[in-house]
């Protein structure tokens, strides 16, 4: 089942021909475009912390907003009104308005209000807060949250009524059946979908550049700007995603592979 | 309280629509926002539907083609495949116009716009459509072929009009997302909805005021398009049998 195997087997001839044609697009653009810029030290070192940027970014930001999802989600599953609601009106808000204007809300917004108090300038976190960073993982994690909350809800309701009152028929307590069963069953259920997820908000991160986080998309739109080279950065930050995604693919499939099948 | 009283107003000054206050900009924006979204997803639903016919009916060739185009526009972010494509196709035209002896053209920011996030569109709607045709049962199609219909009658009588509410959800989703792509084109300096409202804000400072008024817009851009495809799904769903649980 491995990723070689129709080779193995037997490769079609049309696939041989556009492997043949996907090799030589890639060696002409290898060979005829300008990528000597590659070869500087000062924009190698920047394109690896901007890859390790982009890769950072997004991995705080799933983890931070799943943890977050999990509470939204509940509420509105199976929380009182007052908590529903509100849960409710942010993954509508999230999911109703676009991320880059979330983004330019927090970042030039809050970064415009936050001065104007004496306090927070003075305050231990004031050199963190002038930086764009934080305002970058907010914006992500909170979009994270709305947007896994509403998918959170879903699994919350389709764990079936029948598992939760078995736990309640054994004497569980409230707390025993939401950690034991309820949660790992609805975490259970949107496993398949995260890794795709993973990938739509890989696709976000580019946008923390907007606010200058020098991720690989800044980089790659510095080089252009000093070379006034066209191309070439923009093939290799396609690349960079293009690998990013597969290793992300390949991850989740991975991971997949080692859970065992769900019995529901 | 007063200081509240006096911000509040100021705030809504500057949204006025004459000119001090800046409404009737971020108005044009809005417009510009629905005029991308509605062309991006008419490409991206003509794409889709070529698409999704080429992968179920097509020959191995196209689909390979066509499974490449979906994988790269997925695992590609919007923001490069724009500036890709915008740089890349304003080149090819230009330079195809210039081998035929023309002169260079400038391709217009809503044109450019609508191509590119139709293009971006269209790799998702295949993926939607496709279900959508693969959840029409077989035994219909292969009944209206037994009855002699071309291919294309089978497609416009039974194919699309069956598989219609299988894919009104994905699609509606489609618009929730083509509509916030467009704040993307702010990135190349476009003048929709985001864009607007940044140029706002910055000659204001009142970065609050306007990004709030353009999210007020987004969520209420949402608010409708949710009802119109409410509608739209009731009207898909006429005459279908609802399974009972």
């Amino acid at each position: 089942m491995s990723l070689f195997d129709p080779i193995r087997t037997h490769m079609p001839l049309r696939r041989w021909v556009l492997a043949a044609i996907g090799i030589g697009i890639i060696a002409y653009c290898a060979l005829a475009l300008n990528w000597s810029w590659l070869q500087t030290p000062k924009y190698q070192g920047m394109i690896f912390q901007g890859v390790w940027n982009t890769i950072w970014i997004l991995v705080v930001t799933m983890v931070l907003g799943f943890i977050l999802a999990i509470p939204i989600g509940f509420a509105q599953a199976a929380g009182p009104w007052y908590l529903a609601r509100p849960a409710q009106a942010f993954c509508t808000v999230i999911r109703g308005t676009p991320l880059l204007l979330q983004l330019w809300l927090l970042y030039y917004g809050l970064g415009s209000l936050f001065p104007m108090y004496p306090w927070i300038r003075e305050s231990d976190l004031w050199p963190i807060l002038r930086q764009a960073w934080p305002y970058a993982v907010l914006a992500l994690t909170l979009s994270v949250a709305g947007y896994e909350g509403e998918v959170m809800r879903g699994a919350f309701k389709g764990v079936p009524q029948g598992q939760l009152e078995a736990a309640r028929a054994f004497g569980m307590s409230r707390w025993g059946i939401f950690r034991r069963i309820w949660l790992p069953q609805a975490v259970a259920r949107v496993l398949p979908t995260i890794g795709g997820e993973t990938v739509l908000q890989m696709k976000s991160t580019p946008l923390v550049a907007t606010i200058t986080v020098i991720d690989i998309y800044a980089v790659a739109s510095r080089v252009r700007q000093d070379t006034f080279i066209i191309y070439e950065p923009l093939l290799l930050l396609a690349l960079v995603y293009l690998i990013i995604a597969g290793v992300i693919v390949a991850l989740f499939a991975w991971f997949e592979s080692r859970l065992p099948k769900r019995v529901v | 309280m007063m200081a509240d009283g006096s911000a509040l107003s100021a705030s809504l000054d500057l949204l006025a629509y004459s000119p001090p206050g800046w409404g009737a900009n971020l108005l044009r924006g809005l417009g510009n926002t629905v005029l991308i979204a509605l062309g991006a997803y008419g490409v991206g639903m003509f794409l889709g539907t070529l698409g999704a016919f080429g992968k179920l009916y097509g020959g191995p060739l196209t689909r390979d083609l066509l499974g490449l185009y979906t994988t790269l526009v997925r695992a590609i972010p919007e923001l490069v495949l724009i500036l890709i494509l915008y740089f890349a196709v304003t080149d090819l035209v230009n330079q195809a116009l210039l081998a035929l002896g023309y002169a260079r053209i400038q391709i217009s920011g809503v044109a450019a716009g609508i191509m590119v996030l139709g293009v971006v569109q269209g790799a998702y709607a295949t993926e939607v459509l496709r279900g959508a045709i693969q959840s029409v049962p077989a035994g219909q199609i292969e009944a209206a072929r037994a009855m002699g219909m071309s291919p294309l009658l089978v497609a416009r009588r039974i194919t699309l009009p069956l598989m219609l509410p299988a894919a009104i959800p994905g699609m509606a989703n489609l618009w929730m997302i083509v509509t916030k792509d467009t704040a993307l084109l702010a990135v190349v300096g476009f003048n929709e909805l985001v864009q607007e409202s940044r140029q706002a804000a910055g000659t204001t400072k009142a970065f609050f005021t306007f990004f709030m008024a353009a999210g007020v817009l987004f969520l209420c851009m949402s608010l409708v398009s949710n009802q119109i495809f409410a509608r739209i799904e009731a009207w898909a769903n006429k005459g279908t049998k609802r399974g009972g649980i």
